[in-house]
């Protein structure tokens, strides 16, 4: 499948593993969960691992973990639960994560402008979505009134 | 007033393109009823029980005449020929067509006017003292500030999927005139200890089915600190506030069941990290206030000769009494323009009553015009001696019923008649109390009286800080009406007290007589009715009310 990516789409070459899957790639993703239980094994099988975050999971269990991953995920259980806009900021200005941040699960694509603005640069759309005309979505304001990630730190 | 530039009219521009692409997208079935709902509830747009209900921003109740033209223009346009002014001083149409929005967006972004953030789970318009700039009792014009806030507050992109609705208010007068402690957040101008003017902070007010008033989470906050401070208490109540029930997702059941002292601490926490970087230049501010400077007033206004007036004229003294208040500058009033008429809904105003009004106010009040809480309008600065003229005009277009603050100057949501969440038909029993209570020298002697009657427990029409609250139920598919005395929503504010079972609606009438009959025969001198409940407390009348139950 293909994802929107700085702006661009390219194809997606990441796999979301679920919690007790078998590791048999490099560029998988885990659950806040699994990393903090496997984070050794993880680390010895993989060479390149993302992290999972759900708005329930407290990121403070993870920060100095944050350079291990070459990719975060922001898994949305519903578009309307907005706690990952916050974590999205704090990741991005607080807790300089400078690596991929992508939002994942239920968000919609009207939502991709406000998500970029507060740090997120990778989006994997559902499927019934038109990813080119989606992509527009980046764009739909060139102008805005307030401080944030894109802009400013947190 | 605050006049856009050029990013600002971009902004709107581009909101309106926006929400166009996504109409269209919804009309050809490409965003689900359930992705829509928010997007367009961001804008405002509701869908009622009879058609769609716009809700357009009216930012701290200020309007030009331009504006008011425009709301006139769309009211003929795209309405049935009016308009409903709200609560939170914002204006509604009820009966758009869900395709025609986006041109109305467009009609209301030539005039600098939006409808973002009327409505979803977002922060909501920011609202203010409508006498702000003119009282004499104000230590400071709150608009400035509401500006400031409004802009912050525009598309903030980390708050637009909040736990649910966020409301603002901004007070900066010694009496409290915008229900500033009953917001999410309401910030009170005060001096601090060293003589510097800031804000007080208080979290966790709010109406709705659990009105709860707001408690300081911080004594004092100096104004560069104020849009850190609101991030820091937006962004703990994003990420902690109740998201598994509705019903106890707004900031006042985060405050309460975190407890004031913890909550205060959490947004401390998380002020100390962000304040730097983000204060507000004392220039900014500056360049704000500019903005709402006083009008050019006359240095020798004509106070002319109202006593003369008033003696020849009985109605005109009535109205005068009534419906004007004092302004800081010596020789000119504020008038209030009563839109509870007996005959029409409380809030609604015609297209052509817009018109006039916008007229008058070119020719009498430098171009402005206010929305007030009450859901009435506000003219803010008239000559003295001008005031005979504008009240002969205000009569021939129905808009000089001298009842503000009566008990006829109800507050009333549009109730079963528009509302697909209400159990009660609130503007009926408006009517019925209007028509009962028709003898105006009574409703004057009864002096001020706010009744605010809501359809449903949603609360619209903000029954429980009413002197008299009336709640329409629905019991088994019958509407009946719960009545609370004794709310406020000014300095002490305070909850009504339930005074006893709902009444059957055919009783609502009855019942308020005798409260009022209860009022005449213990009132004190001069004691106003919410002074008297609140010596008395509300035994003596429910004893009164029930006595034949």
């Amino acid at each position: 499948m293909q994802i929107i990516k700085d702006r661009q789409i390219i194809d997606n070459q990441w796999h979301h593993l679920a919690d007790g899957e078998t590791v048999n790639s490099n560029y998988a993703t885990v659950s806040v969960e699994r990393w903090k239980l496997e984070r050794d094994s993880l680390r010895t099988d993989m060479n390149n691992i993302g992290l999972r975050i759900s708005p329930e999971d407290s990121i403070e269990d993870i920060l100095d973990d944050l350079d291990y991953f070459d990719l975060i995920c922001l898994d949305f259980p519903a578009f309307t639960d907005g706690r990952l806009f916050s974590t999205a900021r704090l990741l991005r200005g607080r807790y300089e994560y400078n690596g991929e941040l992508r939002a994942i699960g239920n968000f919609i694509r009207d939502q991709i402008f406000f998500l970029s603005r507060v740090g997120v640069n990778a989006f994997e759309l559902q499927e019934s979505n038109d990813i080119t005309e989606a992509l527009n979505g980046l764009n739909e304001f060139s102008v805005t009134y307030q401080e944030s990630s894109n802009n400013n730190p947190a | 007033m605050y006049q856009y530039n050029e990013v600002d009219q971009t902004l709107v521009d581009e909101r309106v393109r926006q929400f166009r692409d996504q109409t269209k997208r919804f009309l050809a079935g490409h965003i689900s009823e359930d992705q829509f709902r928010p997007l367009r509830l961001m804008n405002g747009l509701y869908i009622q029980t009879h058609a769609p209900m716009l809700r357009i921003a009216v930012p701290y109740g200020l309007l030009s005449t331009k504006q008011l033209r425009m709301l006139a223009y769309i009211a003929r346009t795209y309405d049935k020929d009016y308009a409903h002014f709200t609560t939170r001083q914002n204006v509604q149409f009820n009966w758009p067509k869900l395709e025609r929005v986006p041109d109305i967006l467009a009609d209301l972004a030539r005039v600098q006017m939006h409808a973002i953030q009327t409505s979803g789970n977002c922060i909501r318009n920011v609202t203010s003292d409508h006498l702000a700039g003119i009282s004499p009792d104000e230590l400071e014009d709150p608009r400035p500030y509401c500006e400031i806030i409004r802009q912050w507050s525009t598309l903030h992109p980390e708050f637009a999927f909040l736990p649910r609705k966020f409301k603002i208010a901004v007070s900066g007068a010694k009496n409290d005139r915008a229900a500033t402690q009953l917001h999410d957040i309401g910030l009170y101008l005060i001096t601090g200890e060293d003589g510097e003017i800031g804000f007080e902070v208080l979290a966790g007010g709010g109406l709705g089915r659990t009105p709860v008033i707001g408690q300081v989470v911080r004594p004092f906050l100096q104004k560069k600190h104020l849009l850190s401070y609101l991030e820091a208490i937006l962004r703990v109540y994003n990420q902690l506030g109740r998201r598994d029930n509705k019903y106890k997702a707004r900031i006042k059941i985060l405050v309460r069941e975190t407890g004031i002292e913890k909550f205060s601490a959490l947004v401390e926490k998380e002020w100390q990290s962000i304040k730097i970087g983000m204060e507000l230049d004392a220039s900014e501010i500056d360049r704000m206030k500019g903005f709402f400077k006083a009008p050019q007033y006359k240095l020798q206004p004509d106070h002319g000769n109202l006593a003369d007036a008033e003696k020849q004229n009985s109605e005109f003294s009535t109205w005068l009494q009534h419906n004007t208040v004092s302004h800081k500058v010596a020789g000119y009033s504020a008038v209030y323009i009563s839109l509870k008429s007996p005959n029409d809904p409380p809030g609604d105003i015609t297209d052509k009553q817009l018109d006039t009004i916008a007229d008058l106010a070119d020719r009498y009040s430098f171009g402005q015009v206010r929305s007030t809480h009450r859901q009435n309008l506000l003219l803010a600065d008239i000559e003295k001696s001008k005031l005979f003229d504008l009240w002969q005009e205000l009569q021939a277009q129905n808009l000089a019923t001298p009842n503000i603050g009566s008990l006829a100057d109800m507050i009333c949501c549009p109730g079963l008649d528009f509302c697909s969440l209400a159990n009660a038909g609130s503007i009926g029993v408006a009517k019925e109390i209007n028509d009962v209570f028709d003898n105006l020298d009574y409703v004057h002697d009864l002096g001020e009286i706010k009744i605010n009657m809501s359809g449903c427990m949603n609360g619209c029409a903000h029954q429980s800080v009413g002197h008299i609250g009336i709640l329409g139920v629905d019991k088994k598919g019958v509407e009946w009406y719960q009545l609370t005395l004794g709310g406020s929503s000014e300095n002490k504010a305070a909850l009504g007290e339930r005074l006893g079972p709902a009444v059957a609606k055919d009783q609502v009438v009855e019942a308020l007589s005798t409260i009022l009959n209860v009022y005449t025969d213990k009132r004190e001198d001069g004691e106003r009715f919410l002074d008297t409940v609140n010596r008395i407390g509300i035994t003596p009348f429910k004893k009164q009310v029930y006595a034949n139950h």
